[in-house]
């Protein structure tokens, strides 16, 4: 690397950083030019994220120096890191849900004993804010009113109102709809061409692609490659990430259908507050094949799962899972779900996939606590789940392969290949997928798509729902796409591009 | 305070003295049997003969005595006040230190009156019948400490068993109640629902319609908690309540809780009984008169027997005879007793000692019917 | 993970943390009773002799411990839940009701050998009954848990008081107290137990309620950590939305953890009624049932951590009444105080001390 006489934005020379025996970040040196938008890739796990803590003061770094503005500075806590202009939006957002948007950006620096003053101060800060950088939001709107889009240009508002020049982004676009995400680069041209140096952390190369000007790629706890955006791809940085060549086109046999495994007919589901979630819903899913549903998050998707898993019961029509009819007055429960054949790799696996403080192995049984052979005679065999959990993780490629660690210790993608795992592992009849490959990195992504694959060749009946448009088309051989709780849309994954179905998802209904 | 009492019984050790309408009737050590005549006397000279009575103190040492109050702490404004208040007159009078323990749950009993015992404390006063059990057990351990309970019975050659016989000193102010109500509605007001308390209730009733077989009698209890102790606020809720139907004058029966009682007779005017101690003080002229319990004299006596070598094992049931209640007259309230009063009083007094007038205890047959 | 909840090795996290933790606690009692003129080493001293300082001090540490035991697993059994069961007090005390009832019906009947057990699933079945109510609620109707269970606290006092004073008191008694248990129904002292092996000790309350309390212990970790109920629960407790899924019944499991919570606090009226008082008490509850969350914050919910815990709120009954025994200078009070600013350190303050922990290990390692 080549000295510069001009001082970077930002530089770290030499940072490293453990906990315990993991060795998170090894001796990182990097600078951070003034003005720009850099990149830094990495899967999960390269140390992306704590890099960055480190940098906005909330870790500690064992060893290093960082330089703002060619200064070397201290950052014993987030308030150094404010007060040095960096600035922080992180993937889940620091917001009260019941105050105003207002409230929320002068929540820390009030101004003084009574509001009125820091509160009008404030109103005009944030018009100056919304014309410089063009972010419009209404002050007086409710954050619970507010879209997720919208609450990250609040999160950003935050920052700028802060006093940051220099804007660090952790996996902005993780919950953002596709629309939400073009959104989202646009505004970050917006502050770039305002002076704002923006560095964007993510693991999705088409964000980086579209509006990085420099990308830094992390693998393992250390920089492996520097590279300005124009002179680099998507497949060179995957590979660069993973350290190896990744595929992401699959070579599909032609499906090869066998009997419905799953009919839904007329399936409505009204919920607490009278809102009709779901309506009118009908469709099957044959041995051999995958059937994709698509949408923008919110319109139905979560609950549909919920019904077909027995979380819920429909509140009109009916399904029939494997020859078992089941409606309002037929209801089943998972567990009985999980006895007809039906696995469920459900959306959120943090919230129900798997309990964040149990030990891997009793994750690895979770929902098959009471079936042979973890436990007879009313006793959990602990060694037989161990030894149970340890063949998944050989099988599934979890790392580290220990059935003893916390659950929670595991990187998002280990997390959800051991969730597969437990759910393909005994030969599900109908398998319904959520969101597969959310927060999970590349390496896991191809793994798991190819294992949704193998599952489907073998006979299995595949439902996968997913925002991902990408996933949809790489995965699916029919696709649905849901809109205002309503299937508005089939067709068949050879006729289906991004742009028809991103129409669809819209709500303009297929033709 | 024993100066200001209207025709105190003289009580010293030497003639406190059993009582012949009881006897040693106890199995579990808690039995309360008034209505078994039987003479003590000749069981206790027989147990004395056999050598088994190591009733009188041989020492001439200073004596080491100990009180173990009951749960409710010697700041209850009840028994356990009465007895730190004798404890400390006897402490001023002759310099001989007392010691004392609060227990703070019932199982502790037994370990401090074993750890008092232990130590050679002698005599060793149990404040309270929840003691009685842990006492019998502790007493026959230590054969050579002296013991003395308050409110219960255990019969054991080293055990002084102090009763009282609360109907009757509540039988004196329900007359006192019944000639100075005008409307002829009296209220009683018991703190904790429990027999001890209806017992109190009970002999104020009959003495209310022995007065006046016309006049009514309202009752409530503040609680069925031992908080009921000590809650003046629902005290003088409940009193208000009474002097809404017409009640005008309250006898409170309620520790701690009895002063909000009180209170509440003051502000509307009314006639309050106080209880255990002489409350007359509190408010002088809305104060009726007060039913004297005599813990504080009990306690006092029972170690100044025992500095004497005149303690006496056995069992003391104190009634109006012998002193151990009583009603008071004194400065504060003498205007508001007549002469009339006072003559019909002192007369029913006089019957009860004699004999001719029977009180019914509640808690002989857990009823006030006999 | 922030940085201040980084998790410490095991033996600091079980062993050090409490340990400083108490450390804390007694260094600012120190402080209290130097200003009220007593010899804070003194004090120590006689704490610490009065709990563990003869057999008989022993006796009565171990016998408060086995109050202690039985509440603390009964919230931690609830707490595993998700449930944060306050009613620990009601639930000993009725617990209490079916004892004594169980025993007054049949002691003149039924030898010890059956007697002893019947009496023991009374207490049980009655503190779970007690607990159901407040379960079914909160599982159907959706009153919350806490809310409830302090009222039933309430409910049970009065109703004991009632029941006491009208119905089970010995007739003649002077106090609110059932007839005494006939001999079959008393649970053997430790004393008498050890006089039989040949082991002489002085006498104290402690029984052999206390080898059912610990009996209790591995059972509840058997439950918790070795059937598939005791992981449906432990899931519910961490994640409901897993439980959903995983396709335990929410409701069913609320009633499994608070029926199992209450007869868990019945084990008190065990270890009081047929250990110690042999007859039918009024609030022999004493407060151990509040205890017992503190004992369960303190244990982090494992019945080893809770055997741990109960041993020092026991030795701190029993050390504090020797204190106020000893010094009249601290009152009864005070001992409340000492044992209200340890459960503060170790319960509500607990992290206190995690960062100088992690300071010091990071120096030395």
């Amino acid at each position: 690397m080549q000295e510069l006489t001009a001082a970077a934005a930002i530089e770290l020379r030499g940072i490293d950083k453990s906990f315990g025996s993991v060795h998170a970040v090894r001796g990182v040196s990097l600078r951070i030019e003034r003005g720009g938008i850099t990149g830094i890739v990495g899967e999960n796990g390269a140390g992306k994220s704590t890099l960055m803590s480190i940098l906005y003061g909330l870790y500690r770094a064992d060893a290093g120096e960082i330089l703002v503005d060619g200064r070397a500075v201290e950052m014993t806590g987030p308030r150094d890191a404010i007060g040095h202009g960096i600035g922080m939006v992180h993937q889940h957002f620091m917001l009260v849900d019941s105050f105003t948007v207002l409230e929320n950006l002068i929540l820390g620096a009030e101004g003084g004993p009574l509001l009125a003053g820091g509160r009008a101060a404030a109103r005009t800060e944030l018009a100056r804010l919304a014309r410089e950088y063009d972010l419009t939001v209404d002050p007086d709107a409710r954050i619970s009113d507010l879209s997720v889009g919208e609450q990250q240009r609040v999160e950003i508002l935050k920052v700028l109102f802060r006093g940051a020049r220099i804007l660090i982004l952790d996996e902005p676009s993780a919950v953002l709809t596709p629309q939400e995400t073009d959104r989202l680069l646009e505004i970050l041209r917006v502050l770039r061409d305002r002076g704002v140096t923006v560095v964007l952390i993510t693991h999705k190369l088409r964000e980086i692609l579209s509006v990085t000007d420099k990308v830094i790629v992390m693998r393992r706890g250390e920089v492996v490659a520097e590279r300005p955006t124009s002179e680099t791809g998507a497949e060179e940085l995957a590979e660069l990430m993973v350290g190896r060549k990744v595929r992401f086109a699959f070579d599909k046999a032609p499906s090869r259908t066998g009997e419905a495994r799953l009919v839904v007919r007329n399936l409505s589901l009204v919920d607490g507050r009278r809102v009709r979630v779901l309506d009118d819903i009908s469709f099957e899913v044959r041995a051999g094949e995958i059937v994709g549903v698509a949408g923008v998050s919110g319109n139905g998707q979560t609950e549909l799962l919920q019904v077909l898993s027995g979380i819920r019961q429909p509140t009109g029509g009916a399904l029939e899972v494997c020859g078992r009819k089941v409606d309002a007055s037929h209801p089943a429960d998972p567990a009985e779900m999980r006895g007809l054949g039906v696995a469920h790799v459900p959306e959120d696996r943090l919230r129900q996939g798997l309990v964040p403080a149990f030990l891997a192995s009793e994750t690895a049984i979770l929902g098959y606590q009471d079936r042979e052979p973890f436990c007879h005679n009313y006793l959990l065999d602990g060694p037989a789940v161990g030894k149970y959990c340890a063949e998944l993780m050989e099988r599934f490629d979890v790392r580290p392969r220990t059935p003893g660690l916390r659950s929670s210790s595991f990187s998002g993608g280990n997390q959800q290949k051991l969730i597969l795992a437990r759910e393909m592992a005994r030969h599900p009849k109908l398998l319904l997928v959520g969101q597969p490959t959310r927060g999970v990195d590349i390496g896991a992504i191809e793994f798991i798509r190819r294992e949704l694959i193998a599952s489907r060749d073998s006979g299995c009946a595949v439902l996968v729902v997913s925002v991902e448009l990408e996933e949809i088309l790489s995965l699916a051989d029919r696709i649905l796409v849901m809109s205002g709780g309503r299937i508005v849309g089939e067709v068949a994954a050879a006729d289906a591009d991004e742009r028809t179905l991103g129409l669809m998802m819209a709500g303009a209904r297929a033709a | 305070m024993p100066g200001s009492i209207a025709s105190p019984v003289p009580t010293h050790p030497g003639v406190l003295r059993l009582d012949p309408g009881r006897g040693p009737v106890q199995t579990h050590g808690n039995n309360m049997g008034i209505a078994m005549k039987r003479w003590v006397g000749p069981l206790l000279s027989v147990l004395a003969a056999a050598g088994l009575s190591p009733v009188a103190l041989a020492q001439t040492a200073p004596i080491k005595p100990a009180v173990v109050f009951s749960t409710g702490g010697k700041f209850d404004k009840s028994f356990n006040e009465g007895v730190s208040q004798g404890a400390e007159r006897f402490k001023k009078d002759t310099n001989i230190a007392v010691a004392e323990f609060e227990p703070s749950n019932e199982t502790q009993f037994e370990q401090i009156l074993r750890r008092f015992a232990q130590r050679g404390q002698d005599p060793i006063i149990a404040v309270g019948f929840a003691q009685a059990v842990a006492l019998e057990k502790v007493a026959k351990e230590f054969p050579n400490i002296h013991f003395t309970l308050i409110d219960s019975v255990v019969n054991l050659p080293n055990v002084q068993s102090i009763v009282f016989k609360e109907q009757e000193g509540s039988f004196l102010v329900g007359m006192l109640a019944a000639m100075a109500s005008k409307t002829g509605k009296i209220g009683f007001v018991g703190g904790m629902d429990i027999p001890l308390v209806r017992r109190f209730q009970c002999g104020f009733e009959q003495g209310i319609k022995y007065a006046n077989p016309n006049a009514e009698l309202i009752t409530n209890m503040t609680g069925t908690t031992p908080a009921a102790w000590n809650d003046p606020g629902r005290g003088a809720e409940l009193a208000k309540g009474q002097f809404d139907r017409g009640v005008d004058v309250v006898y409170a029966a309620a520790g701690s809780t009895g002063l909000g009682i009180l209170q509440a007779t003051k502000d509307r005017g009314k006639l309050g009984i106080g209880v255990d101690s002489n409350q007359n003080h509190l408010h002088p002229g809305n104060m009726l008169t007060s039913m004297l319990k005599r813990v504080d004299l009990a306690t006092y006596d029972s170690f100044k027997a025992a500095q004497a070598n005149q303690w006496k094992g056995g069992v003391q049931v104190l009634g109006l005879k012998e002193g151990g209640v009583d009603w008071a007259l004194d400065k504060d309230n003498e205007k508001l007793i007549t002469p009339d009063m006072k003559a019909k009083v002192d007369a029913a007094k006089a019957a009860i000692i004699s004999g001719q007038i029977v009180v019914h205890d509640y808690m002989s047959n857990n009823s006030c019917k006999s | 993970m922030s940085a201040t909840r980084r998790p410490l090795p095991g033996w600091v996290e079980i062993g050090l943390l409490p340990l400083a933790n108490v450390a804390m606690a007694f260094l600012l009692v120190g402080l209290i009773v130097r200003v009220i003129g007593v010899d804070p080493v003194h004090a120590l001293e006689l704490l610490v002799l009065g709990a563990v300082g003869s057999s008989e001090s022993i006796g009565y540490t171990l016998y408060y411990a086995t109050n202690f035991i039985f509440t603390g697993l009964a919230v931690a059994v609830a707490f595993h839940a998700g449930l944060f069961n306050i009613g620990g007090e009601g639930q000993a005390y009725i617990g209490g009701l079916g004892c004594g009832l169980a025993v007054l019906a049949l002691d003149r009947y039924l030898p010890g050998l059956l007697m002893i057990p019947l009496a023991i699933l009374a207490s049980a079945a009655f503190g779970a009954a007690w607990a159901a109510v407040p379960a079914w609620m909160q599982a159907w109707r959706g009153s919350h848990i806490v809310i409830t269970t302090i009222m039933f606290n309430f409910v049970a006092s009065a109703l004991m008081v009632y029941l006491m004073v009208n119905v089970l008191i010995a007739p003649g008694s002077m106090t609110p107290q059932s007839r005494g248990f006939g001999a079959s129904a008393a649970v053997p002292s430790m004393q008498a137990a050890l006089q039989w092996i040949g082991i002489a000790v002085a006498p104290s309350a402690l029984n052999l309620s206390l080898l059912l309390a610990l009996l209790a212990c591995v059972g509840v970790w058997i439950f918790l950590w070795h059937t598939p109920w005791g992981y449906g629960l432990r899931t519910m407790g961490h994640n409901p939305e897993a439980a959903l899924y995983a396709g335990t019944n929410l409701k069913r499991t609320t009633m499994l953890a608070m029926c199992l919570s209450g007869a868990l606090a019945g084990g008190v009226a065990v270890n009081e009624l047929l250990g110690v008082h042999h007859r039918l008490v009024l609030d022999f509850a004493a407060g151990y049932g509040f205890t017992g969350i503190a004992v369960a914050l303190m244990g982090r919910g494992h019945p080893l951590g809770i055997v741990l815990a109960a041993l020092l709120f026991g030795a701190l009954q029993q050390g504090g009444a020797e204190l106020a025994f000893e010094i009249p200078a601290i009152t009864r009070e005070m001992v409340v105080v000492i044992q209200g600013l340890v459960i503060l350190f170790s319960g509500a303050l607990v992290h206190l001390p995690r960062p100088w922990l992690q300071a010091l290990l990071a120096r030395k390692g």
